[in-house]
């Protein structure tokens, strides 16, 4: 797929879980909801807490360690925090793609 | 400007620095306390030594507060008083200066001048360390005796009966609480006392204490004798007047004061049982508060005028429910006995048929009404009338005016005032908000009641299991039993809980557990991540990992194991926690199925909201004090009860004799072997909440202890909301609520049958999942591998073994 990253397998995220990967230097969760996949920064902003490992519902992540929240589609925080990015990513024939950022793009 | 010196650090002391603060925030105000402790509610005492409640929870305020409130704390003794020149010489000679000063140096136990009163074993019910010094002796005394039997003789005697001494009241005269009570009041409270287990003994003046070094009974002036090897004595009060009486201030019986509470030189004010007013010395707290606005009103120049008060009193034992107030006899008086009930309710009016008193004895119903009268000198013509209205009357009918919390002196006005004004839905929080209930408790039925009252029929606010949704833990098993449902995916196809914030998931997967006995649909995303990998999160994101160590007893093999485990994987820190486990911490995600194999140990749980840790002292098997097998019946409640997950986190001991070296007293569930038996603590807490847990019954044998603290968990298990740790639940229902719900025997065999289905079908051994994970990337990331395991052959045998 052009410009996009392969990173994995869809089935190796389960339901309403996170699983994070390196996407050039910097680490990104990928979600999996009843409405698709969606993949954020994998570094809660305010004490660099795991998301791929907090509770999902709603589209929204909360973080295991101090229970921010982050919106799944957006990345932004719920709340007058600070954010985390958010990625593009597509699923084909089971595999999961990330929109290779600016530094890979010759890679993709 | 040298502000304001409270001498006396009481309640009253206490109770003066906070009216003068609600008036003024800004006059300089110093508190002299003698005893190195912050002021605490000796109203309590009772429930202190009744192992009701701790030294802690007695104290009336936090450090913080006197910081936050700008009052400067002084642990020292005022030894001169030099009112002309403003100044009081404390301890160590130096002077602090002063504008005004407030003695309320309370009052000393009388004790009677009888030959062997300094006796040891000779004890008086005052303070903390009375209490702790009565506790003592009671456990290992044949007989006690108190000396008097007025309000806190029966309460100290009701006391050392709980501790399971025998014990006899002596009274000078013949009836109990004479001065609150008339003559059928009394003697229905006598015939009372042997339910209670408390002997009373009347018409006996005790005319010497016996014994050569330690006191061995009573000689009474008939020249009868009374074995006892414990003597508490409670006869009365002596106000503490030297310092004001060395300042050249009138005293009498106490410190005179005016109206204004000012004593007789106008710098110096006096409150409290030091303080002599109209001729009265009062003893009880309710008076304190009164005094206590009276001289700040004073201080604040606003006209001030103390008339006296009217003397409550409120018998705080269990099993017998006794209010007097006022004067026990006057000139017309009107009786309702019912002997069936063992109700009596009297109402007393004076000369000019006002209220004067009223004795309430077995139904107590409608005292804060038949207080406000006799305040107010209420004239009265229907005397048997106002007493049945009194029977009747419901929180709607008491007067803004009328006093509900005695112990705090909070009136119904304030609180409703607070929960109108600061939005109050539960009685918890009235009671935190305006510390009505906050003292003896045994106002909070009224608290609630008012609380219904301004919410209008919409009761309790109740906690939400899922608050998005506004469903509580009740409505949402309901569901669950109803349709059958097997997991959090279906309850929130069914009701929607646990659908827009999440943040329930977790308590809607235990509801769901708990229910279906362990034989539900597990769900991970449902799960906290510590419940996903069977490991404790970090700040770092790593995690930390401890095997289960029953009783927290070892093996140099298994040492060697955790030590080489630790070396391979490059532990961060190896430490030992205070539930007495080895905690491995730093831990990969991927390190952990690995690790796991490597130990060859269950997991310990210490991540989940489950039962975590028995704690055991080496009891019968090393101590030269031990009286119990705390070792063996420590490692066999752990058994009995891990793998079963829990409202909260669940922390045990097992000691094996009262000095209690495994901190029972302080667990959710503790058993202490005692001289023929175990007793079963429930409710114990030392983290951020410090608490003594409730003494749930005593049993024979460590096999029925067991059996009964299996009954409580799993009744805990059944009924405490999601978070809510085993304290909280029995401060929430009250230990008799729990009692009766344990104690009963087909009750209890039903609550362990409920066990037993529970715990055949919970999860052993988590840490399994390592070899038979519930997902190929349970343990990894998208881009990780878990590290592989060497297979220890004898890894699984070892485990089963174990």
């Amino acid at each position: 797929v052009n410009g996009f990253l392969r990173v994995g397998r869809a089935d190796d995220v389960p339901m309403l879980e996170g699983r994070t990967v390196m996407l050039g230097s910097r680490r990104v969760a990928i979600f999996r909801t009843p409405d698709g996949f969606h993949a954020i920064g994998a570094v809660c902003p305010h004490a660099g807490g795991p998301l791929a490992d907090g509770l999902v519902a709603d589209n929204c992540v909360t973080c295991p360690l101090h229970n921010r929240r982050f919106d799944l589609r957006t990345g932004t925080a719920i709340g007058d925090h600070e954010g985390v990015e958010a990625h593009e990513v597509v699923v084909l024939d089971g595999e999961l793609w990330l929109r290779a950022p600016a530094e890979l793009e010759q890679a993709a | 400007m040298g502000g304001i010196v409270v001498i006396g650090g009481g309640i009253a002391g206490q109770s003066v620095c906070e009216r003068i603060r609600e008036r003024n925030p800004d006059v300089p105000l110093t508190l002299l306390c003698k005893e190195p402790s912050l002021p605490y509610d000796r109203v309590a005492l009772s429930h202190l030594l009744a192992g009701e409640t701790t030294r802690e929870q007695i104290q009336l305020r936090p450090a913080e507060w006197y910081d936050d409130a700008g009052i400067a704390v002084r642990f020292a003794q005022a030894h001169e008083l030099h009112l002309d020149a403003r100044e009081c010489v404390i301890e160590g000679g130096e002077a602090l200066a002063f504008d005004h000063a407030v003695v309320c140096t309370g009052s000393e136990p009388l004790m009677p001048p009888v030959d062997g009163i300094d006796l040891s074993g000779v004890v008086a019910f005052r303070d903390p360390g009375d209490c702790d010094e009565i506790v003592r002796r009671a456990q290992s005394a044949r007989n006690a005796v108190v000396i008097g039997g007025g309000l806190l003789g029966l309460e100290a005697a009701r006391g050392i009966a709980a501790l399971g001494c025998p014990v006899t009241v002596v009274h000078l005269v013949d009836r109990l609480m004479e001065r609150q009570l008339d003559a059928g009041a009394a003697e229905l409270l006598l015939a009372a006392m042997p339910a209670l287990g408390v002997d009373v003994r009347l018409e006996a003046a005790t005319a010497a204490i016996v014994g050569d070094e330690r006191a061995e009974g009573l000689r009474f002036a008939d020249g009868s004798e009374l074995e006892a090897d414990l003597v508490v004595v409670s006869i009365g009060i002596r106000p503490q007047v030297e310092l004001a009486r060395a300042a050249g201030v009138a005293v009498e019986r106490g410190i005179v004061v005016d109206d204004r509470m000012v004593t007789s030189h106008p710098r110096a004010l006096a409150v409290g049982e030091c303080a002599q007013h109209r001729g009265t010395v009062y003893g009880l707290v309710a008076p304190i508060y009164e005094q206590a606005a009276a001289a700040a009103d004073t201080l604040a120049e606003r006209a001030s005028s103390y008339d006296g008060s009217v003397q409550s009193a409120k018998l705080k034992v269990m099993g017998v429910d006794l209010v007097a107030i006022g004067q026990a006899s006057g000139a017309r008086e009107v009786v309702a006995a019912d002997a069936s009930s063992g109700s009596y309710r009297t109402l007393v009016v004076d000369e000019q048929g006002h209220a004067a008193g009223a004795v309430l004895l077995g139904d107590t119903r409608g005292h804060e009404l038949l207080l406000e009268k006799v305040k107010t000198h209420e004239p009265v013509d229907d005397l048997l009338a106002l007493l049945v209205e009194a029977g009747e009357a419901s929180a709607a009918d008491l007067p803004d005016s009328a006093q509900v919390c005695n112990c705090n002196g909070v009136c119904k006005g304030a609180i409703v005032d607070a929960i109108e004004s600061k939005g109050l839905g539960s009685t918890q929080e009235v009671v935190a908000v305006t510390r009505a209930g906050a003292g003896c408790g045994s106002c909070k039925p009224l608290v609630k009641e008012i609380l219904m009252l301004q919410r209008g029929g919409l009761g309790e606010e109740p906690s939400y299991l899922c608050p998005c949704r506004k469903q509580t833990r009740e409505q949402l098993a309901a569901v669950v039993r109803e349709r059958d449902l097997g997991s959090v995916s279906e309850l929130s196809e069914a009701c929607g809980a646990g659908r827009d914030c999440g943040t329930c998931k977790p308590g809607l997967a235990y509801l769901v557990s708990q229910v279906q006995e362990n034989r539900h649909r597990e769900e991970r995303h449902a799960r906290f991540i510590n419940d996903r990998v069977h490991a404790n999160i970090q700040n770092d994101g790593t995690f930390s990992v401890v095997p289960r160590i029953r009783g927290g007893v070892t093996s140099p093999d298994e040492l060697r194991r955790i030590a080489d485990v630790a070396e391979r994987h490059g532990v961060r820190m190896v430490k030992i926690t205070g539930g007495q486990r080895i905690d491995l911490l730093g831990l990969r995600k991927e390190q952990l199925p690995a690790v796991w194999e490597e130990l060859g140990m269950p997991s310990g749980h210490a991540y989940a909201k489950a039962v975590r840790t028995v704690k055991t002292c080496v009891g019968t098997d090393f101590c030269r004090f031990g009286l119990g097998d705390a070792i063996g019946v420590g490692i066999e409640l752990e058994r009995m009860m891990e793998g079963l997950y829990t409202p909260h986190k669940v922390k045990s001991a097992v000691s094996g004799c009262p000095r209690n070296c495994a901190e029972s007293y302080v667990k959710d569930i503790g058993l202490v072997a005692v001289d023929g038996g175990w007793e079963v603590y429930v409710g114990g807490a030392a983290g951020g909440t410090v608490r003594k847990g409730d003494l749930l019954d005593r049993m024979d044998d460590s096999e029925s202890a067991i059996r009964l603290a299996l009954a409580f968990l799993q009744h805990y298990r059944e009924e405490a909301e999601y978070l809510e740790r085993t304290y909280a639940y029995i401060e929430r229902v009250g230990i008799e609520a729990v009692r009766d719900a344990v104690l009963d025997p087909s009750e209890q065999a039903r609550l362990i049958e409920r066990y037993a289905i529970a715990k055949a079908a919970a999860d052993p051994d988590p840490w399994l999942e390592r070899r038979e994970p519930v997902h190929p990337k349970q343990f990894a990331e998208l881009d990780t591998e878990p590290e592989p395991i060497t297979p220890i052959d004898d890894a699984l045998t070892r485990q089963e073994a174990w």
